[in-house]
Formats: C-alpha cells, sequence, structure tokens
C-alpha cells in the first residue's frame, strides 16, 4: 500500500510539473504586447515601455521567467496583478474562490439531497412510472445548456415577476437563480448515476440472498442496496467536485457573480496573464490532488487497485 | 435481391443452396458472411428497441438536412438586415421574430445547424483520430512510452476543459476553423484511455500472437488488427460526446471566443439575446431550445447506439 501512495503521489507531482510547463507556454504565446496591454490606452513613450518590460522580465529567455514564476508558487507567493496594479493575485483569487465556492458548496447540497433520493428509488421502482418520469427529466437536465436556463429564470422571475435581482451577491435573493442553475445540470447527471448504481447492486447475489431470508424490501434497500451503490458514486463525486468550481465560468458571466469564473474571464480578456497562470495552475491542483485522494480512497476499500 | 445479384456483387457465395456443393473453405466463408449480416441485423433490432433512439436518429437526419439545403429552406437571408424590424416578435412573415438588428431568427437558427454539427462532428472526429492513435499505440507498446502518453493523457484531463478552451481560443485567435480545432485538440484524453485499457487485454488474445508470429509489423498490428477490436466504446463514447461539443461551442461563443459575428451561430445567437433579455426576450429564447434539442437528439441517439453495440452497460 505504501509503494502504491508513494508511486502516485510522485505522478501527481510529474503531472502538476507538465500543468505548470504547458499553462506557462500558452501564455508564453499569447498573442500582443503584456506591456503595452498593461498601460492601457495611456500614451507612453518606447522608452517607457521598455522599462515596464524590464521590471517584469518580460525581457529574459522563457526558462529564466518559468523559473522565477515557479519558484515564487512553491513558495505561496502567486504575485502582483499587471492590469490591477499593487493587487497581489492570492489575495483576488482569495476572495473569489470564496464567493464561487458558496455558490458551489449550496447547489451540491441542493443536488446531491435531491438526486440520491430520485436515482436509488428510480432503480428500486424500475420502468415505473416514476422510473421514466424521472430518467426523462435527468436526459432532459444534461442536454439543456445550463446558461440558457439561467437567461430564462433571468426573463421570468426578474423581468416579469420582478421577485428576483438579475445579477449580484449583494442579498440572498441573488443566491437563488445561479444555485439554482448550477444545480439542475449536476442534479440530472447525479441522479442518473446513481440510478446506474444501484441497478448493478440490486442484480448482485447478497441482495437476492437478503430477499430470500424474508427481509422486507424496504429493509434490504436501506440496509444493503443504498450503502453498496453509494460507493461508486462517492468516489465518482470526488472526480467531479474538482471540476465543479471551474464549471461556473459561464454561469458567474451570466449572473455577474464576482467569483473564480469571473475573474478568470476577466483576466483573459484583459490579458492579464499572471492572474490567469494562477488560477489555471491552482484549479488543476485541486483536479489533481482530488484525484489522489479518490485513488487512494477507493485502493484503501478495494484491494484489487492496488496491484494494477 | 436474388442470390446471384447478392455473390455477383461480393464475389462470395451467400446462400446455403450454392454454398451446399461448394468446397469446405467456401462453406467457412458463407457462414462468416451470414454471421456477419445477422450481427448487423441483431444491432439494428437493438437500437431500434429503444424508441427514443430512432425519434432521435430522425431528429439529427432532420438537422443534416437543414444544414445541407440551409440557403433553400430559410425564409431569408441570415445576414439581411432590416432596421424597421429591430426586435420584432414572432409574426406570420418572421416566425421566430427578428433580432436585434432585425435580422430574420429562423433563418439565423436554421443556419446555425451548419456551425453546430461541423463543430459537433469535427472536433470530435479530430479527437477520435488523436486519441485512438495515441492510446493504441500506449497500450500496444507499454513500458516507457506507455508511461509518457498516459501522464501526458492525466495532464491533460487535469485542465480544466473551458478554462483551456477560453485560452487556447484566445492564443490562437477566436474563429470557426479554430474553435473546431482547439476543441478537437483538447478532448481526445478520453478516447486516449478506453483505447489504452482495450488494448491492453487484447494485446496478449492469440490473433495478435499470431500476427506478431507470421512477421507483421507493430504498425500493421496496431492499425490492422487492435484498433479495429477496440473501437467499439470509441463510436458509443464519440456518440455520446457530441452533444456536449455542441455545448461547449455555444459556451465559447456566447462569451464571446468562440465563432464571430456575424456568423449566425446559436450560441453568438444567445449572446446578442441576452442583452436586450428586457425588451425582447424571444431573441435568446430560439437558439436555447434548438441546442437543447439538438443535444438531446444526439444523446439519445447514443443511449441507443450503447444498447445496441454493448448490451452489458445497457443502462
Amino acid at each position: 500500500m505504501s509503494s502504491y501512495i508513494a508511486n502516485r503521489l510522485l505522478q501527481g507531482v510529474l503531472v502538476l510539473f507538465l500543468v505548470s510547463l504547458l499553462t506557462f507556454f500558452v501564455m508564453y504565446f499569447m498573442p500582443g504586447d503584456p506591456a503595452r496591454n498593461m498601460v492601457g490606452q495611456t500614451r507612453v513613450s518606447e522608452v517607457q515601455l521598455e522599462a515596464i518590460r524590464e521590471k517584469w522580465s518580460l525581457n529574459d529567455p522563457w526558462y529564466l521567467r518559468y523559473w522565477e514564476w515557479i519558484s515564487n508558487v512553491v513558495t505561496g507567493d502567486l504575485g502582483t496583478s499587471m492590469s490591477r496594479p499593487g493587487m497581489a493575485i492570492s489575495e483576488m483569487i482569495g476572495e473569489a474562490a470564496t464567493m464561487t465556492l458558496r455558490l458551489n458548496a449550496l447547489s451540491f447540497v441542493i443536488s446531491l439531497s435531491i438526486a440520491l433520493p430520485v436515482g436509488i428509488l428510480a432503480a428500486v421502482k424500475r420502468y415505473s412510472i416514476f422510473d421514466y418520469f424521472s430518467m426523462f427529466g435527468s436526459t432532459l437536465g444534461v442536454a439543456i445548456p445550463n446558461y440558457w436556463i439561467g437567461l430564462m429564470g433571468i426573463v421570468i422571475f426578474s423581468v416579469h415577476l420582478g421577485w428576483l435581482p438579475p445579477y449580484g451577491s449583494d442579498t440572498w435573493k441573488g443566491y437563488i437563480l445561479p444555485v439554482l442553475v448550477l444545480s439542475i445540470e449536476e442534479m440530472a447527471a447525479l441522479a442518473r448515476l446513481t440510478r446506474g448504481a444501484t441497478i448493478e447492486v440490486l442484480s448482485q447475489d447478497y441482495v437476492t440472498t437478503a430477499r430470500a431470508k424474508g427481509l422486507s424490501q424496504r429493509l434490504v434497500v436501506v440496509r444493503h442496496v443504498v450503502r453498496n451503490a453509494l460507493l461508486p458514486v462517492i468516489t465518482l463525486l470526488g472526480y467531479r467536485m474538482a471540476f465543479i468550481l471551474s464549471g461556473t465560468i459561464v454561469i458567474e458571466s451570466v449572473f455577474a457573480w464576482p467569483g473564480l469564473g469571473r475573474l478568470f474571464y476577466q483576466s483573459i480578456t484583459s490579458q492579464d496573464l499572471q492572474v490567469v497562470q494562477a488560477i489555471v495552475l491552482l484549479l488543476t491542483a485541486l483536479v489533481v490532488v482530488m484525484n489522489i485522494l479518490t485513488d487512494l480512497t477507493y485502493a484503501f476499500i478495494d484491494p484489487r487497485v492496488r496491484v494494477g | 435481391m436474388s442470390s446471384t445479384q447478392r455473390s455477383s456483387t461480393t464475389s462470395q457465395p451467400s446462400i446455403a443452396g450454392t454454398s451446399r456443393t461448394a468446397s469446405t473453405r467456401d462453406v467457412s466463408l458463407d457462414v462468416d458472411y451470414d454471421v456477419q449480416r445477422n450481427q448487423r441485423v441483431e444491432t439494428w433490432r437493438r437500437f431500434t428497441r429503444y424508441k427514443p433512439a430512432i425519434l432521435g436518429l430522425g431528429f439529427v437526419s432532420m438537422l443534416v438536412m437543414l444544414a445541407v439545403f440551409s440557403p433553400l429552406i430559410a425564409p431569408y437571408n441570415p445576414d439581411a438586415v432590416d432596421t424597421t424590424l429591430r426586435g420584432a416578435a414572432p409574426s406570420r412573415e418572421h416566425w421566430l421574430g427578428n433580432d436585434d438588428i432585425g435580422r430574420d431568427i429562423l433563418s439565423r437558427i436554421v443556419y446555425g445547424t451548419r456551425i453546430a454539427l461541423l463543430v459537433g462532428i469535427g472536433a470530435t472526429s479530430i479527437a477520435v483520430t488523436i486519441g485512438v492513435l495515441i492510446g493504441a499505440t500506449a497500450g500496444y507498446f507499454g513500458g516507457k512510452i506507455d508511461f509518457a502518453l498516459s501522464r501526458l493523457i492525466d495532464t491533460l484531463m487535469a485542465f480544466p476543459l473551458l478554462a483551456l478552451l477560453l485560452t487556447l481560443s484566445t492564443v490562437f485567435g477566436p474563429s470557426l476553423r479554430n474553435v473546431v480545432i482547439v476543441i478537437g485538440c483538447t478532448v481526445w484524453a478520453s478516447y486516449a484511455r478506453v483505447v489504452r485499457a482495450e488494448v491492453l487485454s487484447l494485446r496478449e488474445r492469440d490473433f495478435i500472437l499470431a500476427a506478431r508470429a507470421v512477421g507483421t509489423t507493430d504498425r500493421a498490428i496496431i492499425t490492422r488488427h487492435l484498433i479495429p477490436n477496440a473501437l467499439g466504446p470509441v463510436i458509443i463514447l464519440a456518440s455520446l460526446a457530441v452533444g456536449g461539443i455542441i455545448i461547449l461551442e455555444s459556451a465559447l461563443s456566447f462569451l464571446g471566443l468562440g465563432v464571430q459575428r456575424p456568423t449566425a451561430s446559436w450560441g453568438t445567437m444567445l449572446s446578442d439575446g441576452r442583452d436586450y433579455l428586457r425588451n425582447y426576450p424571444h431573441i435568446a429564447i430560439a437558439p436555447g431550445i434548438a441546442i437543447a434539442l439538438t443535444v438531446l437528439a444526439f444523446n439519445v441517439m447514443g443511449d441507443g447506439l450503447r444498447d445496441a453495440l454493448d448490451p452489458r452497460q445497457k443502462s
């Protein structure tokens, strides 16, 4: 087991290194002159531009710049923003991440608490009207682009009914639309997943045994099926969780939500390369760490994984 | 079709009556042929058993017709501006109304099918090609090559997809061509993973050993023997991925970093509509429904295909 952990950690570090290199190069080849972008509309002389380039070490060869960046990142220093002078990137990301996290935590709780019971019930009552109805709903939920649901939500609840604000995060009412919109897609995917896992478990011998010894359907489901069906769902949740943060780019743009997705979008359109680099690296690091944790959990539960 | 016609086109004895007198070798060919045909019939039967899949197939065929014959079907020029009809509500002349600068929305929706299908199918084809080649190479050679390629796959899969697409699109410049290429070159990792796993299990089978024993080159073993046998799960995965890619393209275009104006794409139409939600909400309604129906059609078709090709995975 310990060699498996070491192996998995080493792979993770390697992947993180590749990710940082790739991110750096994509930024490196970004068209346009970062120095000129920085000054924007202000009239500046070539000498001043040169001074800016010197200050941000834009003239250095790529390996020096990469080394400078990555050695700072490792010590926890993400640098300062180019387009918002003096702003520490870690601070900007911290504030934005809190807002994104709130949004996602809420929608996560909502989608879990609806999708799990629906998925299990649909599997237990397979081929029933409830099953067809809920699976139709989940197929629909995956197919409809969530940002469009957001736009329609604004038309109905903000423009026509005037119940909810169309954007912003100042009051609790501002949370309702973005949280619900985010939940729908997650819920749809999760319900389907749970149903599949439950059906799988229902066909196992130990379920038949449980039934044979006279347990009621209710007890069979609660004691034997649910617990075993949740296992694959939870592992998959681990993989998905890391991606949820990045899945909010469009939604945050629709609702002008001051989160990580919007910060990323603004930074990329204003070519604030340092910020883009930092966000991408952070999110991928999160994905890598979550994947390792999920794999380790899985290996811990299921010894067969360690060998393969 | 008569038996004589069939044997003349396939140059194989095809019905029991003719092969009974033929040599043993011919009989075995005959059996192969029947098995193959039966399999195709069986696959089709399983596909059609899932009724929504037939609807999906029908809808996708309709979309293809719309895309191919857009100029004949669209009632107006999708780029013709009529300033007197700015934001006009649906009417008898303009079934879905007009957009913020007075273009006919229905015509733009019809032309938008071209972009959606082009990106959905184009990007998927690129991704499948790259993924299959890399996955087969990694699985067949193993060792260091496998390790390197697997880490490459891990790296790509670790990136938040939309963030990566937005970045690449900014670097290469947003355009229809670049959207197809950029999406195709970023989503291949899942195919590579599936093919690698499939090849790993096929590699040790007798028919591969036999091929190697008679001196078949690695290249021929991969392209002629391994890839065709590993293609089943790839087809399933690809058919289920087209819908997701169409949504990705629409999101990219919606954010202004995908297909550029004035090209009629559903994503840019939504982005146009977004600014007029208060006064002209109808602009944003039609493109969203178009995307949803298209993705739904591809997804149920994919479900049907999965049931047909891989009964074990039946949901």
